[in-house]
């Protein structure tokens, strides 16, 4: 065998090993594009989102104390980004409580890296805005309560 | 032996070892390439089993690898300013490196030393020495950052440091080089009758903090290195002595006469004894002590005026010297504190003394001289044994959990093991080339690890691809847990990694701290949201209170600053997710970026020379719109009356 045809057959190995790797995988769904299935087609107030929250029910009225609370940690950790009375570097709050549910709201909060992954709402909105992705600041469910409760006055 | 003959014996060895260490090229390698390889991978995504801290030396640096895989994971700024992290360069850090000589941004930093809970190592701090001007830093292994630099005064190279107790009750600073105590002007001949040394004893309080308890006066020699007793023989702390010859010059040849120095053991206990008595002198000084708040997220500077110094010969039972000889260079004591190894440096073998023995003829007040108030006890009464390894140039020993010591000899390049007792050579590797110092994680404690064993090369030649005249100093992972030493992997260090200690990963890594919260920073310039985000003027001090967040600043347009006034950029980081850091630089300042941790304040200063709009702008990859997050500052003219204003997005 001289030195070509040892080439050649090296190259052939190459090349089956090539095609059969791409023959394995010709049935396998395409990789998933963040953008082109950022579609929302469900009712937005049925979407609960990801994360930790699955379920919560609100009281009829709203706690105002609690909701100062919210108030006070909104404006510590997400003012930058978010003001209650205009779009900025992220929507308003205002009027969120009849555009979204209540458990989907504490999951963005809570969950955001995951939310714009896979939550068709989530990712519809970071398009929208930009591609700048909402900053986990880090809440204890505790405080996401309180700021859930906040936007509950910005009727 | 006298001096020539035995330097011309050592030539002829070391001829011997470099022949034929030429001849073995092929085989300087690990021996099962595979086997080796397996043993240092850790997957992607997996963690180290160990943290190593390994000194930066003339970097002034700590070096933070994870062990085995040797991936360096961070270089911690101590006592040199570094550009990457704005230390020393923005506000609240430039006080770390303070002095009672000013601001001094650079020194040389050789041995890591990790605090002790009962004679193991704990996690909480690293401390290490600045050798040029002795100071000593601790590293809050919460954050892998300095927190705390002190000097030491009446001291000339703090070299002998900073070596801990069982419970860290200390860590000491003895001097390199003896000076006049207090320093003054005086003839450098005159150095036996002006020339003291000084051991440093530093205590910890409550809250971590340093200050100097006490110093011990002893005679101007050189102290070299040091290690506390444990166990039983917790409570005294054993320094090396070279230059009992008190020269001053050509030490090379006048500080190697003596057959035997010494290793002065401190009795600390009985030091403290002496000075509830009010035994101690009160010396006036000048040192510093600098902190780093972590609340605050500044460091302040401290003076101290005077030092509490206690003289052997005003104590006695204070302070011994054991005759050791050749020069011995490190001391290291067992883990049952029974053994003080002496690896006298221009000689072939170890000596080991007992401490019992060395009670015994303290009890019996078997001396056979004394030196400034300081008993010097019988060699013949201490000395435990002698291991003959056939090696040359002893430096270092460290130990593991099975009653095992490895020495490194610097002139024939290897590492030795030896069972501790009976003395006898079970093992030895050669190393690429000239080993200093070894490091066993806790090899030095109480209750060693072992597992593996790093030894830090001076030389590295041809060990890795050229890089010009200078290479990077070489390490070597060796894996110890078999009866034979198998070399696993090089890897090259930062600067000159004298020393190093290793812990256990999981002692350390649980306590990480991810953020700072934010509605717990006090420093006096923070703002906890961007709606107080503004800029102050007074005089020609100009104050920026700016936030930052993914992916802008507040403000981002400022303009009314003028030239010539003193700019002050109190960045806030508002993010509050780990490894978030936002950094910002102004074009043409004449200082270095901040990078600003989450829910951090630091601050840049800036004196604008010419007018002009400077762009400024985020320096650390932070997001999709990091290209974005940038703004401008309008600098006008001195007479200019352009007002001051500010705004983001308008």
């Amino acid at each position: 065998m001289n030195k070509f045809t040892l080439l050649f057959a090296i190259l052939a190995v190459f090349m089956v090993s090539c095609g059969g790797s791409s023959s394995e995988n010709a049935d396998a769904p395409p990789p998933k594009s963040m953008v082109e299935n950022a579609e929302a087609s469900e009712d937005p107030m049925a979407n609960k989102g990801v994360g930790p929250i699955e379920s919560l029910t609100l009281a009829p009225e709203i706690d105002q104390a609690m909701a100062a609370e919210g108030k006070e940690i909104f404006e510590s950790l997400c003012t930058a980004c978010h003001k209650a009375d205009k779009k900025f570097i992220g929507p308003s709050p205002q009027g969120i409580m009849s555009r979204r549910s209540p458990e989907w709201i504490m999951n963005m909060i809570l969950n955001p890296e995951e939310m714009v992954k896979s939550d068709p709402i989530a990712k519809k909105l970071l398009v929208e805005y930009n591609m700048a992705p909402m900053a986990n600041q880090n809440l204890t469910e505790d405080q996401a309560r309180k700021v859930l409760e906040y936007f509950r006055t910005l009727e | 032996m006298k001096p020539r003959l035995l330097t011309s014996c050592l030539l002829f060895v070391v001829g011997l070892f470099i022949y034929s260490g030429c001849g073995n090229a092929t085989n300087q390698g690990a021996l099962n390439t595979s086997s080796a390889a397996e043993k240092v991978y850790v997957a992607p995504g997996e963690h180290d089993e160990f943290y190593a801290f390994l000194s930066g030396g003339f970097s002034g640096q700590l070096s933070v690898y994870g062990l085995p895989s040797a991936r360096l994971l961070k270089i911690i700024p101590v006592f040199a300013v570094d550009g990457e992290k704005g230390y020393g360069f923005n506000e609240e850090t430039k006080p770390m490196l303070n002095s009672s000589y000013g601001f001094i941004p650079w020194d040389d930093a050789h041995h890591p030393e990790l605090s002790q809970t009962n004679g193991v190592p704990d996690g909480r701090y690293v401390f290490i020495n600045g050798n040029n001007t002795p100071r000593v830093a601790k590293i809050d292994l919460s954050v892998f950052e300095t927190t705390e630099i002190i000097e030491i005064p009446n001291s000339g190279g703090n070299h002998s440091s900073p070596f801990t107790t069982e419970n860290s009750e200390y860590v000491v600073a003895g001097t390199r080089f003896s000076v006049p105590i207090p320093q003054e002007d005086v003839a450098i001949d005159s150095y036996k009758d002006n020339f003291k040394g000084a051991l440093t004893f530093i205590g910890l309080d409550d809250e971590g903090h340093m200050d100097i308890n006490f110093q011990v006066l002893v005679p101007g020699y050189d102290y070299d290195l040091a290690h506390s007793g444990k166990g039983k023989s917790h409570g005294w702390m054993f320094f090396t002595t070279y230059n009992t010859e008190e020269s001053h010059t050509l030490k090379e040849v006048n500080a190697s006469q003596n057959d035997k120095d010494f290793i002065a053991a401190v009795n600390w206990k009985k030091a403290e004894e002496y000075l509830a008595e009010g035994k101690a002198k009160d010396f006036p000084t000048s040192y510093l002590i600098n902190r780093y708040d972590e609340t605050t997220h500044t460091a302040t500077s401290i003076t101290r005026n005077s030092v509490k110094v206690l003289i052997p010969e005003e104590c006695p039972g204070l302070i011994y010297y054991l005759p050791t000889p050749k020069s011995p260079h490190g001391v290291d004591v067992d883990p049952t504190g029974e053994y003080i190894v002496g690896n006298g440096k221009l000689s072939a073998d170890l000596t080991v003394h007992s401490f019992d023995k060395m009670i015994a003829a303290i009890e019996n007040e078997s001396f056979e001289g004394e030196v400034d108030g300081i008993p010097i006890l019988k060699f013949e009464d201490v000395v435990a044994g002698t291991v003959a390894s056939g090696g040359l140039g002893p430096l270092h020993t460290e130990f593991d959990a099975e009653g095992n010591a490895y020495t490194t000899f610097f002139i024939s390049s290897e590492v030795v093991k030896w069972k501790v007792g009976t003395w006898e050579v079970l093992d030895r590797a050669p190393c690429y080339y000239s080993v200093g110092h070894l490091m066993i994680p806790g090899g030095d404690s109480r209750q060693p690890w072992g597992k593996y064993l790093v030894a830090m090369n001076k030389i590295t030649k041809d060990r890795y691809l050229p890089t010009g005249p200078e290479m990077n100093h070489s390490a070597q992972l060796f894996d110890i847990s078999g009866d034979k030493m198998e070399l696993l992997l090089d890897f090259p260090t930062v600067g000159e990694p004298h020393y190093a200690q290793g812990i256990a990963a999981d002692v350390v890594k649980a306590n990480s701290k991810k953020i700072y919260p934010i509605n717990e920073n006090e420093h006096p310039h923070v703002i906890r949201q961007e709606a107080d985000a503004r800029v102050v003027r007074e005089g020609d001090v100009v104050r920026i209170y700016m936030t930052s967040i993914r992916s802008h600043f507040t403000p981002d347009n400022i303009e009314g600053i003028k030239v010539g006034d003193k700019v002050y950029i109190h960045l806030t980081n508002l993010e509050q997710d780990w490894d978030t850091p936002h950094g910002v630089s102004v074009l043409g300042a004449n200082n270095a970026e901040l990078l600003v941790m989450p829910g951090q304040t630091e601050t840049l200063y800036w004196e604008p020379t010419k007018p002009g709009v400077y762009p400024f702008y985020c320096t650390d990859f932070c997001s999709a719109l990091h290209q974005e997050m940038q703004g401008y500052i309008r600098v006008s003219g001195r007479g200019s009356n352009v007002e001051l204003s500010w705004s983001v997005g308008e």
